[in-house]
C-alpha cells in the first residue's frame, strides 16, 4: 500500500474511532439517566474514550508531519557565572558572620524557635502509657457474650468457644478475649495458674500479641488458636504458647472463677499488657 | 482563536519566548517513556474521581442504624464512613462505577510509578545530573503509598479495619517512641475515635497536595534538564533527539492519556474492587478470612508474615517481632533506594553527567543488583497471600511460609547471578549482530605500511 492510500485508510479508521466516541458518549449519557448498571455505564464511558484514544493515536503518529528535531543541551552555567554567584554568596555571608555575637544569637534563636514550635504536635493524641497496661477488665467483672448476654458454666459444650467481653464493655477492642470450655485434662496450667481456669472454663484474649488482629479462627482438632492475618498459631494446651508464625508472646490469660448461679467472672484483670508488644511493655 | 489567545497572553505575560522553543521541544520516542506518563494520567484520573467521591463522602465515626437497599446489612450498625460508602456503592448514579475506577486507578497509578521507577534505574537515568529527580520520585511513590493506604482505610470496612489496626502495631514496635506515635497519628490508643476524620484530610488534602507540588516540580526539573535519550544515530551526551512537543507529540500523549483512561474505566465497570458489602462493617473483635491487602501493600504485609518470632528483650524494654520486617526492612530499603545514585557513584568512581541511557544489558552489575532487589519484592509480596495459596495447593500454610522464607534468601541471589549471566551473553550477542553490518569494516596494517580493508572477524 503506498503512502497516500495508507494515510487515507488510517484517516477513515480515525474517523470511525470519532464517530463511535461520540455514539459511545451519547450512550453513557443514556445508560447513566436510563439503568443503575455499572457494567453498562463503564462500556460506554470506556468506549468513548478508546475511541479518543485511537484518534489521537493515529493522528501522532501517521497524520502529522513526521520529523525528527535536534535540542541542545547545557546544563551547568558558565564558568564566569558560577564564580560571580560564589563570590557574591561570600561577599554577604560574610557581612552577616563578621557579627559573631549576633550571628550566634541568631542561631540559637531560630533553633530554639524551631524546638518550640514543635510542641504542640504533643496535643495530636493523649499520653498512650496508661490505658495500654490495663483493660476494661476488673475483679468480679461477669463475662457476658457480643449480646450482652453474661454467660454460665454449662452453657457451653465441651470442645466450644465464644468471643465473650467484661460486663459493660461489650465491643471493646483490647478487652476482648476467647471462652473456651477444653475438654477435662487438656490444658497443661502452671502451678501459678491452677486456679484460673475451672472445669475447663478458659479464657484468653483475642488480640493477637504480633500485630494486634484479633485471632478468629479455631483448630478443634489440634487446640490450636489460629490468627488469619499472619498465621500466628497458639497452642490452647499449653496455655496459647505460640507455636508456629511470627508471634513471640502467649495470648494473656484471664483469671476466672465460677460464681454464685454459674455466672463465669473475671478475678481481676489480665496480669500483663494484651496485644502486640512495645518498648515500654518489659521482657 | 487559538493564535489570539497566544497574542493576548504573550501582550500580558511575554509567553512566546518561552513557546517558540517549546513547541518544538524534542520529546524521544521510546516504550519505556510511557510509565510516566501513565503515573500522570492514572493520576489525574484519582483526582477527578477522588473529587466526585469527596463530596459525596461522610468521614463520620459516629455509628447508625443501616437502611439501604443492600438487605444482608439492614439492622447492622455501621459507621457513618461505612454507610456513605454504601450510599455511593449503591444509591449513587455512577457511584459505584466512580469508586471502582478510583481504585483500579490508584493500583494503576502505583504499578506506573513501580514500574517507571524500574526503567530509570536499569536504564542509568536516575545519574548525575538527574539525582533530584530520582529523590522526587522516590518520595512521589512513598506518598503513592500512602495516599493508597488511607484511601484504602477509608470505608471503615472489616478488612481495611483490620490493616488499620495491623499499621497502628507496626507503628507501636518502634523503640522509644512507637506507642507515641501510634497514639499522636491514631489520636490514641487503637482503635481510636476520630481516626476517619484524620484519614480522610490525609487522603484528601495532605497527601495529595504533596504529589500535586512534587509532580510539578518532577516534571518542571524533567523540562528544564531534557530528556535521557537512548544512544543512536546523530545521538549525544550534549542533544536530545525526538518528536516536536508540537503536534506530534501532544497528541501521541494524548492518545496514551485517553488509552489510561479507557482501561481504569472498562476495569470500574466490569471488575469489582473492594465490596465492602462483602466483608462488612469494622468491629474489632472480627477478623476477616482470608485477609490480604491492596497490592502494593503486599510486600510489607507478606514480610510481616515471614518474619521470624524473634524478639529483643533488652535493660527491661522490648523490641518486639515484627520492628524487623515492618519497619526496619522498608526503612533500609528505602534508604537503599535513595542513596542509590551515589552508592552507584562510589561504586564505579563515575563523576560525569549522563545524558545517554544505558542498555540494561551493558551493565551487568547494576541490571543483576536490581534485579536481585525487585526478586526480594516479589517473594515477600507473594508471601502476602500464602494461605489463600496454601489453601489452593493443599499444603500447609506453615510449610508455605518457609518455602517463602527460603525463597526471601535464596532468590535475589539466584537472580543476581542469573540476570549478570543473561546480560553477559546479550552484550555478545549484540556485539556479533553489529559486526555483521555491512557499514562495518576492518583496517588491517600490513608489514609494508599499507592498509587492508577486511571483513570484521566475530568476536566472542
Amino acid at each position: 500500500m503506498n503512502a497516500p492510500a495508507r494515510g487515507s485508510t488510517l484517516q477513515r479508521i480515525a474517523a470511525l474511532a470519532l464517530l463511535i466516541s461520540l455514539c459511545a458518549s451519547v450512550g453513557f449519557a443514556v445508560a447513566y439517566s436510563t439503568t443503575e448498571s455499572a457494567q453498562l455505564q463503564g462500556l460506554a464511558l470506556g468506549v468513548a474514550l478508546a475511541g479518543l484514544a485511537v484518534a489521537f493515536s493515529i493522528w501522532g503518529t501517521s497524520l502529522v508531519a513526521q520529523e525528527q528535531v535536534v535540542d541542545q543541551r547545557e546544563m551547568a552555567s558558565p564558568d564566569w557565572e558560577r564564580r560571580t554567584a560564589a563570590a557574591e554568596l561570600e561577599a554577604g555571608t560574610h557581612q552577616i558572620g563578621r557579627r559573631h555575637l549576633l550571628s550566634r544569637l541568631l542561631g540559637a534563636a531560630l533553633g530554639v524557635f524551631g524546638v518550640a514550635a514543635l510542641f504542640p504536635i504533643r496535643s495530636l493524641g493523649p499520653n498512650p502509657n496508661p490505658q495500654l497496661f490495663k483493660t476494661k477488665w476488673t475483679p468480679g467483672a461477669r463475662l457476658v457474650r457480643e449480646d450482652g448476654k453474661p454467660v454460665r458454666a454449662g452453657e457451653l459444650e465441651v470442645g466450644s468457644i465464644v468471643t465473650i467481653f467484661p460486663e459493660g464493655f461489650v465491643g471493646d477492642a483490647s478487652s476482648q478475649a476467647l471462652l473456651l470450655r477444653l475438654a477435662p485434662g487438656t490444658l497443661h496450667a502452671t502451678p501459678d495458674r491452677a486456679d484460673w481456669s475451672p472445669q475447663g472454663y478458659v479464657v484468653f484474649s483475642k488480640v493477637c500479641t504480633h500485630a494486634g488482629c484479633p485471632v478468629g479462627l479455631y483448630r478443634q482438632s489440634t487446640q490450636e488458636l489460629l490468627c488469619p492475618c499472619h498465621q500466628s498459631t497458639f497452642n490452647l494446651a499449653e496455655q496459647a504458647k505460640p507455636i508456629s508464625g511470627p508471634a513471640t508472646r502467649a495470648l494473656p490469660q484471664l483469671p476466672i472463677r465460677i460464681a454464685e448461679n454459674g455466672y463465669l467472672r473475671a478475678q481481676s484483670d489480665f496480669h500483663e499488657p494484651v496485644g502486640p508488644g512495645f518498648w515500654e511493655r518489659g521482657g | 482563536m487559538i493564535a489570539k489567545l497566544m497574542l493576548w497572553l504573550d501582550d500580558r505575560l511575554g509567553t512566546s519566548s518561552f513557546t517558540s522553543r517549546a513547541f518544538r521541544k524534542a520529546f524521544p520516542d521510546h516504550w519505556s517513556f510511557m510509565l510516566g506518563e501513565i503515573a500522570l494520567y492514572s493520576f489525574a484520573s484519582l483526582l477527578a474521581t477522588g473529587i466526585f467521591l469527596g463530596l459525596l463522602f461522610d468521614a463520620s465515626d459516629t455509628h447508625q442504624i443501616y437502611h439501604g437497599p443492600y438487605a444482608p446489612l439492614v439492622g447492622v450498625s455501621v459507621s457513618g464512613a461505612y454507610a456513605s460508602t454504601m450510599r455511593i456503592s449503591f444509591e449513587t448514579q455512577a457511584g459505584l462505577m466512580i469508586r471502582q475506577i478510583h481504585h483500579w486507578s490508584a493500583l494503576l497509578f502505583c504499578a506506573a510509578i513501580v514500574t517507571h521507577m524500574a526503567r530509570i534505574f536499569f536504564t542509568g537515568a536516575f545519574r548525575k545530573p538527574r539525582e533530584i529527580n530520582w529523590i522526587i520520585g522516590l518520595t512521589l511513590l512513598l506518598l503513592a503509598l500512602g495516599a493508597g493506604f488511607t484511601g484504602y482505610s477509608l470505608p471503615d470496612d472489616l478488612l481495611s479495619g483490620t490493616g488499620l489496626r495491623i499499621a497502628a502495631s507496626i507503628a507501636m514496635t518502634i523503640p522509644f517512641v512507637g506507642v507515641w506515635i501510634e497514639s499522636l497519628f491514631f489520636g490514641g490508643p487503637f482503635p481510636a475515635p476520630q481516626i476517619t476524620g484524620r484519614l480522610f484530610f490525609t487522603h484528601v488534602f495532605l497527601l495529595p497536595s504533596l504529589i500535586v507540588g512534587l509532580i510539578a516540580v518532577h516534571m518542571a526539573i524533567l523540562w528544564h534538564q531534557k530528556h535521557t535519550q537512548f544512544r543512536g544515530p546523530e545521538r549525544t551526551e550534549s542533544n536530545v533527539v525526538g518528536s516536536p512537543l508540537w503536534p506530534n507529540y501532544a497528541l501521541k500523549s494524548l492518545g496514551l492519556g485517553f488509552a489510561s483512561f479507557a482501561v481504569v474505566v472498562i476495569l470500574g465497570g466490569f471488575f469489582q474492587i473492594n465490596p465492602i458489602w462483602q466483608y462488612g462493617p469494622y468491629d474489632p473483635s472480627l477478623v476477616a478470612s482470608p485477609a490480604q491487602p491492596d497490592w502494593y501493600v503486599g510486600w510489607l504485609d507478606g514480610a510481616l508474615r515471614l518474619g521470624l518470632p524473634i524478639a529483643v528483650h533488652i535493660f527491661g524494654h522490648t523490641i518486639p517481632a515484627a520492628f524487623l520486617p515492618g519497619i526496619v526492612f522498608p526503612l533500609v530499603a528505602f534508604t537503599l533506594l535513595y542513596l542509590w545514585p551515589w552508592i552507584e557513584r562510589w561504586i564505579t568512581k563515575d563523576d560525569r553527567a549522563h545524558n545517554l541511557l544505558d542498555m540494561p544489558r551493558d551493565v551487568p552489575w547494576r541490571t543483576a543488583t536490581g534485579a536481585a532487589i525487585l526478586a526480594f519484592f516479589l517473594v515477600t509480596t507473594l508471601a502476602a497471600s500464602d494461605d489463600v495459596q496454601a489453601r489452593l495447593i493443599a499444603i500447609p500454610v506453615e510449610t508455605l511460609t518457609r518455602v517463602y522464607q527460603g525463597l526471601g534468601i535464596a532468590l535475589p541471589i539466584l537472580a543476581w547471578f542469573a540476570v549478570f549471566q543473561l546480560c553477559r551473553e546479550l552484550q555478545a550477542r549484540a556485539i556479533q549482530r553489529a559486526m555483521k553490518d555491512p557499514r562495518i569494516v576492518e583496517y588491517v596494517r600490513s608489514p609494508e605500511g599499507g592498509f587492508d580493508e577486511q571483513q570484521p572477524t566475530s568476536v566472542t
